[in-house]
Order: structure tokens, then sequence, then C-alpha cells
């Protein structure tokens, strides 16, 4: 009997269904917390020259205001991976960065008079004038990181091409922007130096790691607990972490409790978003459609600071800078610069849609210009089959795959020559209905090693070299046989308990209801590192890799505590139907209850060689992520699925709307551990995808003020506009995981922009667009062609 | 403060508020009924909605002084004991929630939909939820479940 596999229900969905989750701000873990607010810059770039909080000090229920000097007192500018001229605070001191930044925070009794105060702190500024775009950044001088990286000889090539391509690519400022935003609830003990925080952080444990740098408490005293449900993420909420600290800080500097609970303005202005990239690309292809030479010219804004772990979403997809094709020479210039807005991070598909916006986007201009059908351009530059595990030559190791019958399989479910021929006939009649594909590789399960090719291999040398990336769980039986088991993957809604209850009820012979799965992470009691969290979609290779070991090691155990009471070969015992059991005989078998008894009320009884307790705790690492390399090389991730999509468009001549007809996506993600949740990742990553296809964008005024600063402004995905989806998968278990899963979260997010984009490219005849592709922006596409 | 005398899920509460207290925070804070959430405070992501005499709302754009006197119905009333309402299981069966944040308001405000609807289809269902945001699951099995509701009412005599 295997539950791996199964689509099976969601054990998280009953409590959440009756109004039973436990949100950050459903918990009141601590007596007497006061609430805080905070004062935010109104200005993208000033001078802060005086804080005066004497009227919101005299506003009823008020105990404190506290300023960024204070907090700066008590706290060290956070770290990233490269230095910039721009100390990094919790909050500013002398010059604010951002519309958004916090300058101050007050704590009172409640919320409403926290608020009402915070109005009342007066704040002088001498403005400045701020810097908005990537390409005003570089004018500007603001660039933090300026690296070239050549892979054989693209020059050269280029030189052999019949065709080249130069194309500038831009993909805008957005955010998954979860529907809850962030919570720190931040308990300072004068008694033990320590601080206690409960926050709806998401990892990666680096960033814990960079908070209690900051809050100087780098060894046991901060001590992070995350909620049992949490309100998506995305990535988004990985930057909590700046939250931690003022908090903390906060708490310390009055020696009370606080809790914080974000509103959707601040967290639209002021949490994270995606990178806004400007790529400009150099692509090199002989007549007979092989992409022969690939460049990148790449300046990448991480915003008003770079926060760790920026410059992350440029090196993600490193080791994938070739995508799906065969190129073999490979060149990227990338230059990271600072603008005064709100600094980035983690947001889903993280750094992949950017790249693919570009690179898709070169292979369909290169395909109209050489007059190949997309899809046949494709195919003549797809990793084949049998080149697996095939190594990139920026030094990623692609797994397993096939992704030719994977692209075919899109086409089959589309139905791309009926659409091809239908489009000729929409043509015809004078409609614009356009056709666009997009191959993408898939990463995940990111190496921790990447970051660091943000400097050079001499620079590197220097310090600690950073690889792998690693996870740990934890089993125990308790005395009456109940399972439970510990994960640090974080969860927001991805259904990770009821995955792990799949996983340990095959091993243990148990059903999966049988199973607790308890989500919380505590840092003082969880098995974690520095990469738990749930990020770079590293749950069903990670979290299930750690889980299967520590089940293994009980299941070890259970056998040795029953082979000994059935005087049989450990090899002759199998766990079924919750016993132990001797292999092929119906009637020799001992409860699994009867051996847990055993373990904890009779160690004397126990064989030799087997602990009493029946607890085991596993920490595994992800395979082949070695440390960048000196000709800077990496294994940027350990795992690699595949996502083929066709998407089929209609522009309206009058309005610019882009209508879409038709979607379907293939997916190659390995094992699937169970289909119903792999389908909601799927149609949930389209929805982030498609949406900033459409309608998403975080857009700013000449000033630096977020004008889309509200869920009125910043136009989520409805369920009136999310386009229609086919989804289908086929299997090519990856070699390097428990169970051959990959991760599939993102993989649409990456794909469904460029896919679109590229449709609208075919309606419309052209090659240079921009997203979100909104009414008004096509519309002026059409103009000059009618 | 002002004295509210109000039936939430079926049990009476006397209460005296701020004026300016919201019905979200009057819920989820003075009675403890957190299933209630609060994701926008502007009245656009939908996942605070309730049920205020028969009439689904957003609660962070009601005062908690204006629903004196009225019966309020929020998710934790749904269920009827251990048996889930037919959306909460639809909802389960088709995984048309992830994270869970924003399901109850999803679930109150398709409740009243349904009692306010004849046989709607997937366009209307659409249309409704377009007053939600739900940023996991793509919506489509959310439609799915309230449309195989709505299709279980019609059936029934």
């Amino acid at each position: 009997m295997s539950w791996v596999g199964k689509p099976l229900e969601r054990i998280e969905d009953e409590t959440l269904l009756r109004g039973r989750g436990r949100f950050i701000d459903d918990l009141n873990p601590v007596p007497g917390a006061y609430h805080a607010a905070v004062v935010r810059s109104p200005y993208a770039a000033a001078h802060l020259t005086s804080i005066d909080a004497s009227a919101a000090l005299a506003s009823p229920g008020v105990l404190a205001v506290v300023t960024g000097q204070q907090v700066a007192e008590l706290t060290k500018p956070f770290h990233a991976v490269i230095d910039t001229p721009v100390a990094f605070r919790a909050a500013a001191v002398e010059e604010v960065r951002y519309a958004g930044e916090p300058v101050a925070v007050v704590v009172a009794r409640d919320r409403y008079l926290a608020e009402d105060a915070a109005e009342m702190v007066a704040v002088e500024y001498e403005p400045a004038a701020p810097v908005l775009t990537p390409l005003d950044a570089v004018a500007a001088g603001a660039i933090v990181s300026d690296r070239s990286f050549v892979y054989g000889d693209p020059l050269g090539k280029l030189e052999e091409a019949d065709l080249v391509v130069t194309e500038s690519f831009t993909f805008p400022r957005w955010t998954g922007t979860p529907v809850e935003g962030f919570g720190v609830i931040a308990d300072w003990s004068a008694a033990d130096d320590a601080l206690t925080v409960w926050t709806n952080f998401q990892g990666p444990f680096t960033l814990y790691m960079a908070a209690a740098a900051a809050l100087g408490l780098p060894r046991s005293k901060l001590r992070l607990i995350t909620p049992p449900d949490s309100g998506g993420s995305f990535g988004i909420k990985a930057a909590v972490y700046t939250y931690v600290v003022l908090m903390g800080a906060v708490s310390r500097h009055l020696g009370v409790p606080v809790r914080w609970i974000e509103d959707r303005l601040e967290h639209l202005a002021a949490s994270a978003a995606s990178t806004e990239r400007v790529t400009e690309v150099t692509a090199g292809f002989t007549n007979d459609g092989k992409l022969i030479s690939l460049g990148y010219d790449v300046v990448e804004d991480v915003g008003a600071y770079l926060r760790a772990p920026e410059p992350a979403t440029l090196y993600r997809m490193h080791g994938s800078l070739s995508g799906a094709y065969t190129v073999q020479d490979v060149s990227a210039r990338n230059r990271v610069v600072l603008t005064n807005r709100c600094p980035t991070g983690l947001n889903r598909g993280f750094g992949g849609p950017q790249l693919y916006f570009a690179l898709e986007g070169t292979m369909a201009i290169a395909a109209a210009r050489l007059g190949i059908d997309p899809v046949d351009l494709a195919h003549r530059n797809l990793v084949a089959a049998g080149e697996f595990p095939y190594t990139t030559p920026t030094g990623a190791i692609y797994d397993s795959g096939d992704y030719a019958v994977c692209l075919d399989d899109a086409l089959a479910t589309v139905g791309y020559a009926e659409h091809r021929r239908r489009q000729a006939a929409a043509r015809a009649d004078g409609r614009l209905v356009g056709i666009g594909i997009a191959c993408v590789v898939e990463p995940s399960v990111s190496n921790m090693g990447y970051i660091s090719l943000a400097e050079t291999a001499q620079e590197r040398s220097g310090g600690l070299p950073k690889s792998g990336n690693t996870e740990g769980a934890t089993i125990s039986m308790s005395p009456g046989g109940g399972v439970v088991v510990q994960i640090s993957t974080t969860p927001q809604g991805q259904g990770h308990r009821t995955v792990v209850s799949q996983v340990v009820a095959d091993q243990l012979g148990l059903e999966p209801g049988d199973i607790e799965v308890v989500s919380v992470l505590d840092t003082h009691v969880n098995a974690w590192s520095i990469a738990s969290g749930n990020y770079s979609s590293r749950f069903s290779a990670m979290g299930v890799a750690a889980v299967q070991q520590a089940a293994e090691e009980l299941t070890a155990a259970i056998k040795q505590i029953a082979a000994h009471e059935l005087e049989c070969a450990v090899l002759d015992v199998e766990l079924r139907d919750g016993k132990a059991a001797v292999v092929g005989q119906q009637d020799a078998a001992v409860s699994l209850r009867r051996i847990a008894g055993k373990a904890h009320w009779n160690p004397e009884a126990l064989p030799d060689g087997v602990a009493p307790g029946l607890r085991f705790t596993s920490f595994v690492s992800a395979p082949g992520l070695e440390p960048a390399a000196s000709d800077d090389t990496i294994a940027s991730s350990a795992v690699h699925g595949f996502v083929a999509d066709v998407a089929v468009v209609e522009v309206d001549r009058e309005t610019g709307a882009v209508t879409v007809l038709d979607y379907a996506t293939t997916h190659d993600a390995g094992t699937l551990l169970n289909p119903r949740l792999v389908e909601g990742q799927v149609r949930g990553g389209f929805a982030h995808g498609a949406g900033v296809a459409l309608m998403e964008r975080l857009a700013y005024d000449e000033d630096g003020n977020l004008i889309t600063a509200s869920f009125m402004d910043y136009l989520c995905m409805t369920a009136s506009e999310v386009p229609p989806l086919r989804s289908s998968h086929i299997e090519t278990p990856s070699p390097f995981t428990a169970l051959g899963a990959k991760g599939l979260g993102e993989g649409n997010t990456m794909s469904a922009p460029v896919t679109i984009a590229n449709a609208v490219r075919d309606a419309l005849g052209i090659e240079r667009l921009e997203l979100p592709l909104t009414p008004s922006r096509v519309w002026e596409l059409i103009e000059p062609l009618s | 403060m002002i004295e509210v005398s109000v039936t939430v899920n079926g049990r009476a509460y006397e209460e005296a508020v701020a004026p300016r207290l919201l019905l979200s925070d009057f819920l989820r804070h003075t009675l403890g009924l957190t299933g209630t959430h609060v994701g926008c405070e502007h009245g656009v992501c939908g996942s605070c909605t309730v049920i205020v005499d028969d009439r689904s709302v957003r609660s962070c754009l009601m005062l908690a002084a204006q629903v004196d006197g009225a019966e309020v119905r929020t998710v934790e009333g749904l269920a009827d004991g251990d048996e889930l309402h037919p959306l909460q299981a639809a909802f389960r069966r088709n995984h048309a929630l992830q994270c869970g944040f924003c399901t109850p308001g999803i679930l109150m405000a398709s409740v009243d939909f349904l009692e306010r609807s004849d046989s709607p289809g997937r366009r209307q269902i659409a249309e409704m939820l377009s007053g939600h945001l739900c940023r996991c699951t793509g919506y489509e099995p959310i439609v799915e479940s309230i449309h195989a509701v709505a299709l279980q009412e019609g059936q029934s005599p």
C-alpha cells in the first residue's frame, strides 16, 4: 500500500474551514503585550532633521515613542554578501531612502491608540531628488556590484552567427502580496538577556542569522517561533526578519512585550517586492535555428538597500542562464543598483520570471525573424532526453527530463495545429490572434553558496565557503504508539503536513490519519539549519528527504525490537496495518503500540543496540551543491523540473484588452507526491504569472510615492480575470531526491509572463513590449500599426 | 462606550464598545472569534466577510456599534457540530483552499450568495468571487466548489 502519489485530501483543511486556524494575529503568547504602530517616511529620499514625539506621548494610552536613533543604539546594521555605501538599519536614523521606511515606533495600549499617536509624531525632513529606475541608477552611479562572466567563447560564436538578435527586456516590480501581511510579537527578557519572537517568518534561516546578528544576539539568545498557520507568503514574508529586529529592539528598549501586525498599505509600500530588471540580450543563431551564442547585460534594481538575501534574485538562476537549451557559449554582465524604492526580496519565481522574459522573448523574436515556427526553433535547441544528467555551461546539473516530450504534450493538450489554422482564419478576418510558447527549466532546492557569486573568486577565497541545502526533521513514537513528526519547512498553505503524513504512513505501515505532523518551527526545539524554511520549492525534495530519513531510523529501531520479540531476523520483519509482522506469516506479529510500550516502559527488555525513547532526528543535505568554483560555475540548484506552456490570445483592436483564449501547461516535476496538491501549486503559480503578464505592477510617481498602495490600485487577479488553464504532467523521477520528486510551485510564475507576452508579440507582429500588458499599453502598441 | 447586544452564531453577547471599534476587531479581539480574518482593512480583499441579518458585509467597513440588535453569522457557526457545511465539505474535496486565510470570508459570502441566487452558473459565481482575493488557488477550485453546491441545492426538493 503506497500513500505517496495518491491525491489525498488535506489534513490541514478541516481546522481552516472551521475558522480554527491559528495565524499570527490570533495568538496571545505573552500577557500584556503592547501594540506598535510604525511611523514611516513620506519621502523617497530625504535627510531626517528632527523628530518631535511630545504630542504623541501626550496622546491617551501611549507608553513610548521609540526613534530610529534609539533602535540604532541597540542594533547593528544588517549585513549582506556585498558591502554597500549605505548602512541598512531596522529603522532610519539620519537619511531615509524610500517612501514607507520606518523612522520611529509608537507603542500604546491598543492598536487604535498607537495609530492615533503615530500621526502625531512630527518628523522634519529635507527632501532630496530620488532615483527611481534601474537605468537612472546606473547613470547616477548607484551601482553596488558589477560582475562579468564568460563561459566558452560567446563573442567568437557571435561572428559565426547568421542572425544576431539584440533586444532589451524590462521586467516590472511586482509582488505576490499574500492576503495575510507580516506579524511580529517580541518579548525581551532582561533576566536572560534573551529575546523570544513569534512571527510568520518563512525562512531561509540564513535570515534568522542576519536578524540575530543585527540584534547582537548571535548565539542562542534569539528564539523564533512560527505560528501554526501562515496566510500565504510566496516569498515575501522572508523579509519580516527586519521587523523582528525592529520590534525586538523596541521590546528591549522598553522592557515590555510588543506586538505589531502590519496593515495592507504598509505591506504594499514597505515589505518586499520582486526586482525590476533590465536585460539587454545579444543572441546569435544559425540560419537553421541553432542558438550558438547567448549574452546578457543585466541591470538589477534591488531598491533602497541591498537587503539579504539579495542580490540572490540575480544569482538563483545562474546555473540555468542557458535555459532548456544546448547553447554552450554564454556570457553575463550583472550590475546591481540601488534606487529609492522599497527593498526587494523573495517573490514567487525569484529570478526565473525575469530570466525567461528575456530568454524566451528572444527565442520568439528569433523564430519570427528566421521564419521558423517557434516550436521548431525550440525543438532544435532543447537538451535531449539522452543527455541527462546534463551539465550546463554555467555549472548546473540538470538531473532528469524529457523536454521534447513535455513540449509536445503541451502542444497536443492545447491543439496547437488547430489553433494555428484558426489563427490564420481569424487574421484573414482582421482579428488580432496570437500564439506564444515558452520552455522553462524550473530549478528547486537552492545552493546556499550561489549568492557568493556576487563576489569574485578571489574575494570568495577569503571567507568560509558556502554550499549545500540542509534540512532536518524529528520523528517520535510515544509510549502509546502515537507518531509525531516535526518539520522545519514552515508551510504557508502548501499542505506539507499532508504530504509528510503520506510519506511516514508508507514507512511505518500506518494510515496518514495516524500521523501527527507539527509544522510550528521553534528554533530552540526543532531540527533546523540555515537552509530550513519554505522557498526555492524545496519541500518536496528536502523536507521530504529529512522526514524520510528520520522515519527510516524509527523503522529500523521498531524492526529490531520486533525481531527480538518475535525471535526472527530483522530482515524478515515488515511493518503493515499498525503491526510489525514476520514476512509471509499471518500470525507472527506484534503491535506497534506494544513495541512503543516496551521502548518507554521496559527499556531493560530492549535488544542490544536499541536506545530507549524512540525519537529520531535526521539531517540531510542535497547532493551536488558544491561551493562556487574558481571559474565561476555553480550548481545553483539541486533539482530541475521542466515546464512547457502554450498561450492563445486575442487582442481587442479597439481597447487593447488582451484575452487569453486558451492556455496549456505541461510539467515534469518528477514523481508527484500528491497530485491534488500539485494541481493547486500549478494553478496558483499560473495565477501569479498571468497576473504580472496582464495586470500586476508596483507603480511609483516621479517623487517615488507608490501609487498602487492599496488593493484598489494594485490589481490582483480575481476569479473573473484568471485565464482558463489546462495542465498535464509527465514524470521523469529525479535521481537526486529521496522519492524522485522535484519542486513545482514556481514554474508557471516563470513561464506565464513570457508565454502570454510571446502570444501578444505574435498577435501584433511586434518585438518590444512591456509588462503588464494592460489595455492602455497594448492600445499604444496597436496604434502605430493601424 | 456604547452598549451592544448582539447574537453571534446563535449566542447572545452584551458588550460595551468604543464608538470607533470595527466589527472585525470586535469579533476577533472582543469575542475571540478569530476565524474572521483581516486582509486589507479597506474593503477590497473580502477576507473579513460575515453575515449580518442575512446580508454579507465586510466587517472591516462596519462598526461594532452598528450590529446592536442584529444577528451575526461567522465561519465558526457554519458547521453543524461534527458535520461540515456543504460548502466547507466541497472546498475540502476540491482543494479550494491552501493557506486558508481568505477562506472564511469566501465561505460566508458564498453562503449569502447561494441563499439569494437561483441556480447560479460559473460566470455568476466568478462575478460574486471578484470581490474576494485569494492568492493561493487561482480560484478555479473555489468556483467549482460553489457550483457543485449550487447544483446539489438545485436537485434537492
